[in-house]
């Protein structure tokens, strides 16, 4: 052997061996049957379609939070406006990012303009189209740009922070990358989402308002009918429940509360759940508020003697109680089951949730149909293998058996990156498998049948392979080329199981290029050293 | 061994009848798609639900029918499912429902309803007894703890929540996801009879069992759908610049109007036998492109090689020639694929299927396709343009360098 292919096989197996050490010599060097099959499982990560497990996918709505900040802009507005005595006749929310004053007082409309550039920078001010004396504020697109990807950056966190106080095992919370307010919730194992999608899903809001109104209304239109159908100022209509007798089924009402906030859910310093005292058989929460909190909330309480507070979580009234004495630093809701008690803890610790959030998608896969998936797909991989390896070998007798040789090699080298990279392993992902070997076989054939027309064309079986390589190895090279520019972009485009089937193609095609070419030329050499003179190459 | 050795086929005189055939294939797919209303998409691209059932027996599909009608869901779709080479697939079904209304009620609704009407119909048990076919290992541990029916007492550590999940893994992996029988589970290791006794007075054993759930938003499915053709338009266009890059512009039309022509059939075929149209189809029609495509390559490959070497002959003759040279490596490449992929329909499970069914349609029209359609474009091209004035598929720098040699 010369020492030039000497040493392309020692670095061919160098290659090898690490690839097999990839695969199954790690995390710990294997010494039992046991251990190499538990390395293997761990090596080869599976997707959630073939390890069984909920797949959600859901959307934040930004607007949500982009269309709060116009309100609290409205009211921040207006009370400046108050104590500048600016009097305008209307002040209107258009849209999320758009106020509309109309009818400014022509003598203080360059006080209006003043407090707008100088306490309202997020906002950029122009003359209302067809309005004499109006504005139009219109939030500026760097500042909707800001809210987005701070809400969206939080409502991550909160959503992490959430699962992981379930203790699933190995969740994945991440971006879509799709649309730009969509987040993917991964949960192997887990196959029924539908406690984790309501805990996600809570908004967690909890605040302590004052109740404006003594009364409770059957309807929002009789709420605002007892005001003269305007509301008084800083106040809005949230409904609840009516604390009913015991057995009678409770009713909703409306409760006209200050919109303003005593205290929200990031005052809460410790929840813990406990029976309810009123309600037997059923939960309560009890909270804790914060130090800077409690200094705030004794002194109101003291002042409201009498009047009743109302404990509004997610946007409803939970009960409304009348202060009866003034109250430092704890509370309750009432009344919960023990679950849902015990979920309400988890999401109030883990914060509220900045917008609101719908579901977009959801894939539940049950841990049979996975096991059956690999089963399958596993069987199927090896018994194409098979076939193809045994018409090879037929077709081109010695030369064949180089094509097995590279095939399987390229088989390893493929599952050793996945392993390396940390690669997922899905079920399009072992069709990607199944059509590396189709790949494969293509490259083999192309060098195989150029070989042999070159031996027809009367060359001696060197030259014959030297030819045959160096002729079909343009063509190798155009063919996978086209297909990874092909693989890429469904990588680019493609979501979940279809990323993982360009992934596994794509490390395919790159192992295939070195098989094929290097590896199988560097068996021909080997042969061809070790042929007689005269001898006719086997293929 | 040896198939195909001095094969001298005139297979340009032959396009016509390759034209011919994929017209009639075209318009036979297309008549299809059209008479159905368009293409039919799976959920990922149309938005709705999919319940996978498996039954303990033969699943009674009139039954569910009715309970789905009387529970307001006539819209719903039930389709049985059977897989060469695993049995156990006979017993289920999909239960599929239309995603309607505005997308405001919650995405669960239909799954729920669904769910609902399975436990009315099929629930066995109306005692307080819970399903063994749908407990999770952690509720499994807990009930084996109180009930401690191997008399560990204190001592029993992690061992009920090992014991569990051997259950549940003999449920899952061994009996398919469904137990008729507790005796079933006698043979799992570590099961004693007191386990078995324990399991069978605690649980009842429900008809069926569900093994997948999709549900897919209308908003997303329009989402997908255009990321799709986005993914197919984007990679069409990345190969069309690479073949011109690599030999002449109309190679590359040629090459991408024929891979473009193999996805219009087998989208017909889709329609033909009424296949949907899902993510991983995508993948595979992607696949088939990038499959023809190298089919295409290899013999302008060497039609390029052959322009170099025979410079007197026709082109329509030099890419004969080439067509026939490359032939026994189509027919062999394409042959085995073609058996790869037949595989992977009959034995690669009902989420493959689809999937395979593009590449085994795929596999054959794209493996006619580079002869019978790419090649013809570029002879067609060619005559069109004057006989050997730009026959040369070598790339601009080689024609400078051939025209400097000839002076």
């Amino acid at each position: 052997m010369s020492s030039d292919l000497r040493w392309k096989f020692i670095l061919i197996a160098i290659i090898i061996l690490l690839c097999i050490f990839g695969v199954v010599g790690l995390p710990e060097f294997p010494t039992s049957a046991n251990q190499l099959k538990q390395n293997l499982a761990d090596r080869i990560k599976l997707g959630l379609d073939l390890k069984g497990g909920s797949h959600l996918v859901l959307q934040v709505q930004v607007d949500e939070a982009i269309g709060q900040r116009c309100d609290e802009t409205i009211d921040a507005l207006t009370k400046q406006m108050h104590e500048k005595n600016v009097n305008v006749g209307e002040t209107r929310r258009v849209d999320d990012t758009h106020i509309l004053v109309r009818n400014i007082d022509s003598a203080t409309s360059s006080t209006f303009r003043d407090i707008v550039t100088n306490q309202f920078p997020d906002w950029s001010i122009s003359p209302a189209p067809g309005e004499q004396n109006g504005y139009l504020l219109t939030l500026k697109p760097s500042i909707v740009a800001d809210i987005r990807r701070n809400v969206m950056d939080q409502s991550l966190d909160t959503i992490t922070r959430r699962i992981n106080a379930l203790g699933l095992t190995e969740p994945t919370i991440a971006f879509t990358g799709r649309g730009d307010n969509e987040i993917l919730v991964q949960l192997p194992g887990e196959a029924d989402p539908t406690r984790a999608k309501s805990v996600i899903q809570a908004t967690g809001q909890l605040s302590l308002n004052l109740v404006v109104d003594e009364q409770t209304y059957p309807s929002e239109a009789a709420a605002l009918a007892g005001h003269g159908g305007v509301l008084p100022p800083g106040t809005e209509i949230v409904p609840g429940k009516s604390s009913a007798a015991p057995g009678q089924p409770s009713q909703t009402v409306f409760y006209i509360l200050n919109r303003a906030p005593i205290v929200t859910g990031q005052d809460l310093r410790s929840e813990s759940i406990s029976p309810a005292s009123n309600f037997p058989g059923q939960y309560q929460v009890d909270f804790k508020l914060s130090t800077a909190a409690a200094s705030r909330f004794g002194p109101f309480t003291e002042t409201n003697l009498g009047h009743r507070m109302a404990i509004v979580l997610n946007h409803q009234v939970y009960s409304a109680p009348t202060i009866n004495g003034r109250i430092d630093d704890s509370g309750m809701i009432e009344s919960f089951s023990q679950d849902a008690a015990q979920d309400l803890v988890l999401v109030l610790r883990a914060g509220a949730l900045p917008a609101s959030i719908k579901y977009l998608e959801e894939r539940t896969v049950g841990p049979s149909l996975g096991a059956d998936s690999i089963r399958q797909g596993v069987r199927a991989s090896i018994a194409s293998l098979v076939v193809v390896m045994i018409f090879l070998v037929v077709y081109y007798r010695q030369s064949g058996v180089n094509a097995v040789v590279a095939l399987i090699l390229n088989l390893i080298i493929l599952i050793a990156f996945m392993a390396y990279a940390g690669a997922v392993l899905t079920l399009p992902g072992i069709a990607g498998v199944i059509l590396t070997i189709g790949m494969g076989v293509d490259s083999n054939v192309l060098v195989f049948e150029r070989i042999r027309e070159e031996l027809r064309n009367g060359k001696a079986p060197a030259s014959a392979v030297a030819l045959g390589f160096d002729r079909a190895f343009l063509t190798i090279i155009d063919t996978h080329v086209t297909t990874i520019v092909s693989a890429v972009f469904l990588f680019l485009f493609g979501t979940g199981p279809v990323r993982g089937f360009a992934v596994t193609l794509v490390i395919g095609l790159l192992a295939n290029v070195f098989t094929s070419i290097y590896v199988s030329r560097a068996i021909f050499d080997y042969h061809l050293a070790h042929m007689e003179r005269q001898a006719e190459l086997s293929i | 061994m040896e198939f195909f050795k001095g094969v001298n086929v005139d297979w340009m005189g032959k396009a016509k009848y390759f034209v011919t055939l994929s017209l009639v294939l075209l318009a036979v797919g297309w008549a299809s798609i059209l008479k159905n209303g368009g293409l039919r998409y799976g959920i990922d691209f149309r938005g709705g639900t999919l319940v996978y059932v498996r039954f303990a027996g033969a699943p009674p599909i009139d039954q569910i029918r009715k309970g789905l009608q009387s529970a307001g869901l006539p819209n719903s779709t039930i389709q049985s499912i059977s897989d060469i080479g695993n049995s156990a697939s006979q017993r289920d079904v999909v239960i599929g429902l239309e995603q309607k209304g505005t997308g405001d009620e919650s995405l669960d609704t239909g799954k729920n309803a669904i769910i609902d009407v399975l436990h009315k119909t099929f629930g066995t048990d109306t005692s307080d007894k819970k399903d063994f076919n749908s407990i999770t290992a952690p509720a499994l541990t807990d009930y084996l703890t109180t009930k401690d029916p191997l008399t560990l007492g204190t001592n029993a550590g992690d061992r009920y929540k090992e014991l569990a999940q051997r259950l549940v893994d003999t449920r899952d992996r061994d009996q398919g996801g469904i137990v008729t029988s507790f005796d079933q589970l006698k043979n799992a290791p570590g099961v004693t009879p007191q386990v078995v006794n324990a399991l069978s007075s605690g649980f009842s054993l429900g008809n069926f069992t569900i093994r997948n759930v999709e549900i897919v938003g209308p908003k997303v499915g329009a989402q997908l759908r255009r990321q799709a053709v986005l993914a197919t338009l984007y990679a069409l266009l990345g190969m069309l610049v690479y073949i011109a890059f690599r030999f002449e512009w109309i190679y590359g039309a040629a090459a991408v109007i024929a891979v473009f022509h193999d996805v219009l059939i087998t989208l017909g075929f889709f329609s033909l036998f009424h296949y949907e149209i899902s993510l991983t189809v995508i993948a595979a029609l992607l696949t088939l492109v990038g499959y023809s495509m190298n089919d295409t390559i290899v013999i302008f490959d060497r039609v390029r090689e052959n322009l170099r070497l025979m410079r007197r002959e026709p082109f329509a003759a030099i890419v004969n020639k080439s067509i026939n040279q490359t032939l026994s490596r189509t027919i062999l490449t394409s042959g085995l694929t073609f058996l790869t992929v037949v595989v992977l329909y009959l034995m690669g499970g009902e989420v493959l299927r689809a999937f395979a069914f593009a590449m085994v349609v795929g596999v054959v029209v794209g493996t006619y396709s580079s002869f019978g359609i790419a090649a013809p474009i570029v002879v067609v091209w060619n005559k069109y343009r004057g006989q050997g004035a730009a026959i040369s598929a070598g790339s601009a720098a080689e024609k400078r360098v051939a025209a400097a040699a000839r002076r």
